[in-house]
C-alpha cells in the first residue's frame, strides 16, 4: 500500500504539492513536443507554414530511417539535425510509429501560380516519367495514387510546394542523401530544374486519391537500384 | 598603433619566436622517451584490460571529437571549430596507414601525456593534452590497450583548416612554454579518496575545464578553475561548476550532479547542447562510485564572488513586462508561472545556471532550438522543448529571455534583439 502510493506520488505530474506545478500528461504526444510544434500534433504538418511536411500516415519503416539520416548527417537541415541528434533507436522509432498511426484529414499548402502545360508536364513525370532523359515515373515507386508503400517508400500526396521543390533540390545538391546506390539522388540529377517546378506543383495542386493509405508491400518493382530498399525493414 | 596592426605584428613575432625555439631547444621533444615501458601482445590481448580501457575511454569521451557522426566509433573526422580554425579528430583506430596501428605505446603515450605526435611535431591543444597529461600511465596503458583492439578502419584524417601563423606548427612551442607544463596528478593527502578520485576524472580525462573555463585570445584556459566560460565558435555557454555561494551550482547537491551526468536530467536543471553529448556519450556510463566521487569534488570548488547587479542604458522594467506576457503565453504552461518547472520533467528556470550564465547564450540558443534532452538508460523517452526559432522574432526571443533572467530569484542582464538574431545561425555540431 504504502509502496504504491510511492509510486503514484513519482508519476509524473502527480507533483502537484504546489499549486503553480503544471500538470504534465504521461503520454508520448506530451514528450514529443519538440516534433509537434512544427509538424502538428497529428503528425498533420503545418500548410500555414507552406515548409513543414506531414507525417501523418507515412510508413513507419520510412519515418524511423529519416530520423536516423539527419542523425548520421545523410540528410541536412540544422533544426532537424539537432532535434534528434542524441535520440535512442527505440525512441525514435517509437516516435515514427506514433507519426504513422495518425489518420487526420488532408491540408493544402498554397501553390505559387503556374502555366496549364506546367501542371500537364508536372503530371505526365509522375504518373509515365520522360524516357527519353531517363526519368521514371513517381509512380513507378511511391505507388499508383502516389500513397507510398509499406513498409519503406513514403507518399507523395498532401505536401507542401516549397517541401517537395527543396527536397528535389537537396538531392541534387547533396544535403539530402540516402544508403547508396541513393536512387532518388539519380532522378533528381536527370530532372530539369522546370521539372522540379512541375512535378512540385502538380503533386502539391492535386486533389487527393479516395485511399490514402500506403500500398501493401511488395506491390510495386522499383526501376532503379535503391539502397534503402534493400534493408530488411529498412525505409527510404 | 591600431589594434588590428598590433595583433598581427605580435603573432609574427612570435611565430619567428616560435621557429628559433623549435630549431634551438624545444627539438629536445623530439627524442622524449617516455618512462612508461613496452606492452607486449600478450598483455595488450588482456580482456579485462581492453574493457577497463573500454571504461576510460567512455570517461575521456574520446569518441566524441575522434567519431564523424554516422561514421564509425574512433575512425576520425569530427571537426573541431576553434578561432584558429577547423582541426579534424584523427583516425584512433588500428590501421596502419591512416590510424594508429604503427604507433607503439611509447608513441601514443608521448600524445596523451606531452601533446607530441608520433613524428615528432606538437599537436593543437583542441587535442586536450592540457589535461590528458594528469593521465596516469595505468589508465593510459589501458585506454591503448582497447583502441588497439577496436576494428582497424581505414580512413584518412582531413587537413587542419587554420589560419596563418596558427597552421605553422612551429608556433606551438611558443603557446607551450607560456601555457603547458607536463605532469602526473597529485593525489592531496589530506583529501577523501573519493575527492580524490573525483579530482583525477574531473581535472584528467573528463578535461571539464576545456569548457567550463574562460579562453584567452590565444586559446588557452585562464581564471578561476571551473568557474564557467563561453565555448568559442559554437556558441555555447559552459557554466560555472561552483556549488557553493554564487557557483553556478549554487543550490545543487551531490544528488543532482550525479543525477544530470547519469540521467541527463535533475531537478535543478537538465543537459543540453554539447553537455547533452557528453551525458549521452561518456558520463552516463561511468559508474556510481565515480559520479559520487565526481560530485564530492565539485562540492569542494570554492565559493564565487557575487556578480554585480546588471546596469542596463534600457527600461528593464518595460522590457521584462513584455517578455513576462510571452512567457505566460509560451513557457509557463511547462516550466511553471513561478519558474520552478516540473521536478523530474521539466527544468526550472528559476536559479538555473543555464539562464542566468552571464552572457545569456545558452537561454536565448535554446529557446530558439528547443530539443531533447540526452536519451539515457536512466531517461529513455524524455520529454522536450519545442523550438521557438519559427514562432518567435528576435525581439520576442529577447524579450522573454530577459524576462527569465530577471524574473523570481534571478539577476541577469537583459539580452538585446540583436544578439538573438547572432545566434539563429549558429553551428549545431
Amino acid at each position: 500500500m504504502a509502496a504504491a502510493f510511492l509510486v503514484a506520488a513519482m508519476a509524473p505530474g502527480a507533483f502537484g504539492q504546489d499549486a503553480a506545478a503544471p500538470q504534465v500528461p504521461d503520454t508520448l504526444q506530451q514528450r514529443i513536443a519538440a516534433c509537434t510544434t512544427c509538424h502538428g500534433v497529428h503528425g498533420e504538418g503545418t500548410p500555414g507554414s507552406k515548409y513543414f511536411p506531414r507525417l501523418a500516415g507515412k510508413p513507419a519503416g520510412y519515418l524511423a530511417r529519416q530520423i536516423q539520416n539527419f542523425q548520421d548527417g545523410l540528410r541536412k537541415y540544422p533544426p532537424m539535425e539537432y532535434t534528434v541528434r542524441n535520440l535512442s533507436p527505440a525512441y525514435m522509432h517509437e516516435i515514427a510509429d506514433y507519426f504513422s498511426a495518425q489518420q487526420v484529414p488532408y491540408a493544402r499548402s498554397p501553390v505559387p501560380p503556374v502555366t496549364a502545360a506546367v501542371l500537364q508536364r508536372g503530371e505526365q513525370l509522375a504518373r509515365d516519367g520522360d524516357p527519353q532523359r531517363k526519368v521514371p515515373a513517381c509512380a513507378s515507386c511511391h505507388g499508383v495514387e502516389l500513397t507510398g508503400v509499406e513498409p519503406a517508400i513514403p507518399g507523395l500526396v498532401g505536401l507542401p510546394y516549397d517541401y517537395i521543390s527543396s527536397q528535389l533540390g537537396a538531392w541534387r545538391t547533396h544535403t539530402r542523401a540516402m544508403r547508396k546506390p541513393d536512387c532518388m539522388a539519380v532522378v533528381a540529377g536527370r530532372l530539369q530544374e522546370s521539372d522540379i517546378t512541375a512535378v512540385a506543383a502538380w503533386l502539391a495542386s492535386r486533389t487527393l486519391p479516395a485511399h490514402v493509405r500506403p500500398q501493401p508491400p511488395g506491390t510495386v518493382k522499383p526501376p532503379l537500384s535503391c539502397g534503402v530498399l534493400e534493408v530488411p525493414g529498412a525505409g527510404a | 598603433m591600431k589594434r588590428w596592426v598590433v595583433i598581427p605584428v605580435v603573432v609574427v613575432v612570435l611565430a619567428v619566436l616560435g621557429g628559433w625555439l623549435w630549431m634551438a631547444g624545444q627539438r629536445v621533444g623530439h627524442v622524449v622517451t617516455p618512462e612508461v615501458g613496452a606492452l607486449t601482445s600478450e598483455a595488450l590481448a588482456d580482456p579485462a584490460l581492453v574493457a577497463r580501457g573500454a571504461y576510460l575511454a567512455a570517461a575521456g569521451d574520446c569518441a566524441g571529437c575522434h567519431s564523424v557522426r554516422g561514421g564509425l566509433p574512433y575512425a576520425g573526422g569530427r571537426s573541431v571549430p576553434t578561432p584558429f580554425g577547423n582541426i579534424p579528430g584523427p583516425n584512433l583506430t588500428p590501421d596502419p596507414e591512416t590510424g594508429i596501428g604503427r604507433w607503439s605505446f611509447a608513441d601514443f603515450w608521448r600524445a596523451l601525456h606531452y601533446g607530441q605526435r608520433k613524428d615528432g611535431q606538437w599537436l593543437y591543444p583542441a587535442f586536450p593534452f592540457t589535461s590528458y597529461t594528469k593521465v596516469t600511465p595505468e589508465d593510459a596503458r589501458a585506454i591503448y590497450a582497447y583502441l588497439r583492439s577496436l576494428p582497424a578502419v581505414r580512413r584518412e584524417t582531413d587537413a587542419a583548416k587554420l589560419s596563418f601563423p596558427y597552421n605553422l606548427r612551429s608556433t606551438l612551442a611558443v603557446w607551450r612554454a607560456r601555457y603547458f607544463r607536463p605532469g602526473g596528478f597529485q593525489p592531496d593527502a589530506g583529501q577523501s579518496a573519493a575527492w580524490n578520485r573525483g579530482a583525477y576524472l574531473v581535472q584528467g580525462l573528463g578535461h571539464c575545464n576545456e569548457c567550463h573555463a574562460p579562453r584567452n585570445a590565444l586559446g588557452a584556459t585562464t581564471g578561476a578553475w571551473l568557474s564557467g566560460g563561453e565555448i568559442p565558435r559554437q556558441d555555447w555557454y559552459a557554466p560555472d561548476l561552483s556549488m557553493q555561494a554564487n557557483g553556478g551550482l549554487q543550490g545543487w547537491t551531490a544528488r543532482d550532479v550525479v543525477d544530470l551526468l547519469k540521467t541527463g536530467h535533475a531537478t535543478k536543471g537538465a543537459a543540453f547542447g554539447p553537455m547533452a553529448d557528453v551525458v549521452a556519450d561518456s558520463t552516463q556510463h561511468l559508474g556510481d562510485a565515480d559520479l559520487d566521487a565526481i560530485a564530492t569534488y565539485l562540492a569542494s570548488l570554492p565559493p564565487r564572488q557575487p556578480r554585480p547587479a546588471p546596469r542596463s542604458a534600457f527600461d528593464v522594467k518595460r522590457i521584462t513586462a513584455a517578455g513576462e506576457k510571452v512567457y505566460r503565453q509560451h513557457c509557463a504552461d511547462c516550466h511553471g508561472g513561478d519558474g520552478r518547472g516540473v521536478a523530474g520533467v521539466y527544468p526550472p528556470l528559476d536559479g538555473n545556471s543555464a539562464v542566468t550564465e552571464p552572457t545569456g547564450i545558452n537561454a536565448m540558443r535554446t529557446v530558439l532550438l528547443g530539443g531533447f534532452p540526452p536519451v539515457t538508460a536512466g531517461n529513455p523517452r524524455p520529454y522536450s522543448m519545442p523550438p521557438y526559432a519559427q514562432q518567435l522574432d528576435d525581439s520576442d526571443v529577447a524579450l522573454v529571455v530577459s524576462y527569465i533572467r530577471q524574473a523570481w530569484g534571478n539577476k541577469a542582464s537583459i539580452v538585446r534583439p540583436e544578439q538573438v538574431g547572432k545566434y539563429r545561425h549558429t553551428p549545431i555540431d
